[in-house]
């Protein structure tokens, strides 16, 4: 299946010897123009695009405050070089974040800067040609916007801002990437990420409800577009579809039964995912976001809850409030938005949910911190609740658990290899090799601790772990949902026998690969 | 990109996947197969039909569950898992299967 070679796992996670233009050749397939123009981009490369690119840079360095910042600011002291995962995964100097960031920053020299303009070879500044466009294409389609260099770098330039900028920059000469664009005109035309219609995603939550009852005894409902629920669940399209996704879905539905929350999913915003802030286009994000707000207000909703994503939680924790807001209809003593996590935790915490750990103890679980929820967001009141709040719920509900190494967890944490828009098969070969630093730390723990799964709370993070764990020797259901665990585990009034579901994780994991 | 099957040329994606759900016929799914070095028995095919039968009325490929759980009531429930479409589609029945059947490539976090 594969035309390249999966690396070898080190003991420990070592910086590799560059080795120049080893992924030059990896570049996603290009949007053609019918998926450009719904987007409200050209169909295909523009003429004079040089100068469109160029003041589409003026425009965004001058609008973005940031960004104008972050390149002018970097001094070149290298701390960012070896934090990369797919610099450590591939050994191509272009992926060091600094060499990445330089792509956009030597064009911005040259046309925005003053010695730039004048002696552009002394300052590494460029004029804007084909080849520094396809070397843009090639290498910002292989940033996971993951944000982990920004965390190392003294002044906090974040590549991933650049990044986006870069990306922001080719939709608006005519060049987007496939996947994202394909994707975000799905959200417009039918209301999520994988283009699942109403009627099937009735048809999907009735079979789960049948599903769900036959296995505990209990009439768990998973209620779609009921007006006057208490809460709007927004949640990845990935969990009606996919697994572990799905069984994390199992797991909402059960704790909201169980606490009595009236609930509902929305088929207008069936989809919590927001590629929009991949590509940067603040137009498409705060489209896709107010679908949303619209659904809120049409149901008739005190709150709103996101599920399981990684970087919708991004989206919506720190953007919302000003892409769709303000939200003063909803109940204001609750957050707004609330993750499934900080609702799950305070149930906990009140003592409304009881649990039998026993349930999930054919599992020794670790818990990899996805970088959106990581490194952009919060949960709970206090700081470092996005790292606290969902291993405080897997202790909670399982007995046996152990942390990867410091270096990989928290704010340290390593991308899957899969975020930021390149969770596609035609990346495969670099979601492969940028999954290598993640690995390594399992593999620790694997072999130190007898670990026998991985929870994790993003939609893109488990359908990549699931993809890439058997280039690795493990099995592709290895990857759980964090409320996986919690569907296990809890104990609902009047079941029939304490919830034996879920039992074939560890043993029965099919390969692939 | 195209495919050539019984000299007839049929158009597909990048990604070996049919342009037109309509140009579909079975021999379009036996040459796929085969570049792909799989062998398509009536098991295969059971599930090709049902990824057909769902799109038509739904527009979309079944989740994993409902189909999982359909194959599960046609043909046993020893059959009713992902580990059993695995065997039969290596690459993911979501993807590979889907691709035979003449359908879009599921698109999002998948």
């Amino acid at each position: 299946m594969a035309d390249f070679e999966t690396p070898k796992l080190d003991d420990i996670t070592t910086i590799p010897t560059v080795k120049s233009g080893t992924m030059e050749h990896s570049s996603p397939y290009v949007a053609k123009p019918v998926i450009q123009e719904p987007l409200g981009f050209p169909g295909e490369l523009v003429d004079d695009w040089e100068n469109v690119a160029v003041a589409k840079l003026g425009e965004l360095s001058n609008k973005y405050r940031a960004l104008r910042v972050y390149l002018d600011s970097c001094v070149k002291c290298g701390a960012c070089t070896d934090k990369c995962h797919y610099y450590l995964g591939t050994s191509d100097p272009k992926n060091m974040p600094v060499a990445r960031q330089d792509l956009l920053r030597k064009v911005y020299r040259r046309y925005y800067t003053l010695a730039g303009k004048w002696f552009p070879k002394l300052v590494g500044a460029t004029d804007m040609t084909k080849e520094v466009l396809d070397d843009w294409y090639s290498y910002y389609h292989q940033c996971s916007q993951c944000r982990r260099c920004s965390v190392f770098c003294p002044y906090g330039i974040d590549t991933a801002e650049i990044s986006m900028a870069a990306r922001d920059i080719m939709d608006a000469v005519g060049k987007g990437q496939k996947y994202c664009n394909e994707i975000i005109g799905k959200v417009f035309k039918i209301g999520n990420n994988l283009g699942l219609p109403e009627p099937a995603l009735r048809d999907t939550l009735e079979d789960l409800e049948e599903e769900v009852e036959e296995e505990c005894g209990v009439p768990v409902k998973f209620p779609l577009d009921q007006k006057g629920a208490d809460v709007l669940l927004v949640t990845p399209s990935a969990d009606f579809f996919a697994e572990p996704h799905i069984d994390g879905l199992i797991g909402y539905g059960k704790v909201f039964h169980q606490a009595g929350i009236s609930w509902t999913v929305s088929s207008h915003a069936s989809e919590a995912a927001n590629f929009g802030m991949f590509i940067g286009s603040y137009e498409n994000m705060r489209k896709v976001s107010m679908r949303i707000r619209e659904a809120a207000l049409d149901l008739g909703v005190k709150r709103i809850v996101f599920g399981e994503c990684g970087h919708a939680w991004r989206v919506a924790y720190s953007f919302l409030n000003t892409l769709a807001g303000p939200f003063d209809f909803l109940d204001p003593k609750y957050p707004v938005p609330q993750h499934i996590c900080e609702v799950t935790h305070d149930l906990i915490q009140k003592g409304v949910l009881k649990f039998d750990k026993s349930q999930n103890d054919h599992m020794v679980l670790t818990y990899h911190d996805s970088c959106n929820v990581a490194r952009a967001s919060r949960m709970g009141s206090k700081p470092g609740g996005q790292f606290t709040i969902p291993r405080d719920i897997i202790k909670t509900v399982c007995n046996n658990y152990v942390d990867m190494a410091a270096d990989s967890i928290h704010d340290a944490t390593y991308c899957c290899g899969g975020g930021g828009g390149l969770l596609t098969d035609d990346l495969m070969e670099l979601r492969v090799r940028g999954a290598k630093p993640r690995m390594e730390a399992v593999k620790q723990v694997v072999d130190a601790h007898g670990v026998t799964n991985m929870a994790a709370i993003c939609a893109i993070c488990k359908s990549q772990f699931t993809k890439v764990f058997p280039y690795y020797g493990y099995g592709m259901d290895m990857i759980v949902s964090v409320h996986q665990l919690v569907s296990n585990a809890i104990i609902m009034d009047g079941a029939q026998d304490g919830g034996d579901e879920d039992r074939e994780t560890a043993e029965d994991a099919p390969q692939s690969a | 990109m195209t495919l050539e099957v019984n000299g007839k040329t049929f158009e597909t994606d990048e990604e070996g996947y049919l342009a037109d759900l309509n140009d579909w016929e079975p021999g379009v799914a036996e040459a796929m197969a085969q570049a792909e070095d799989v062998e398509l028995t009536s098991d295969h095919w059971e599930i090709i039909n049902f990824l057909r039968e769902y799109y038509e009325e739904y527009q979309i490929a079944p989740a994993v569950r409902v189909l999982t759980k359909a194959v599960g009531k046609k043909l046993g429930k020893d059959k009713g898992n992902s580990k059993y479409l695995y065997e039969l589609f290596p690459y993911g029945p979501g993807k590979q299967a889907c691709k035979y059947a003449g359908l879009p490539k599921p698109t999002g976090c998948v």
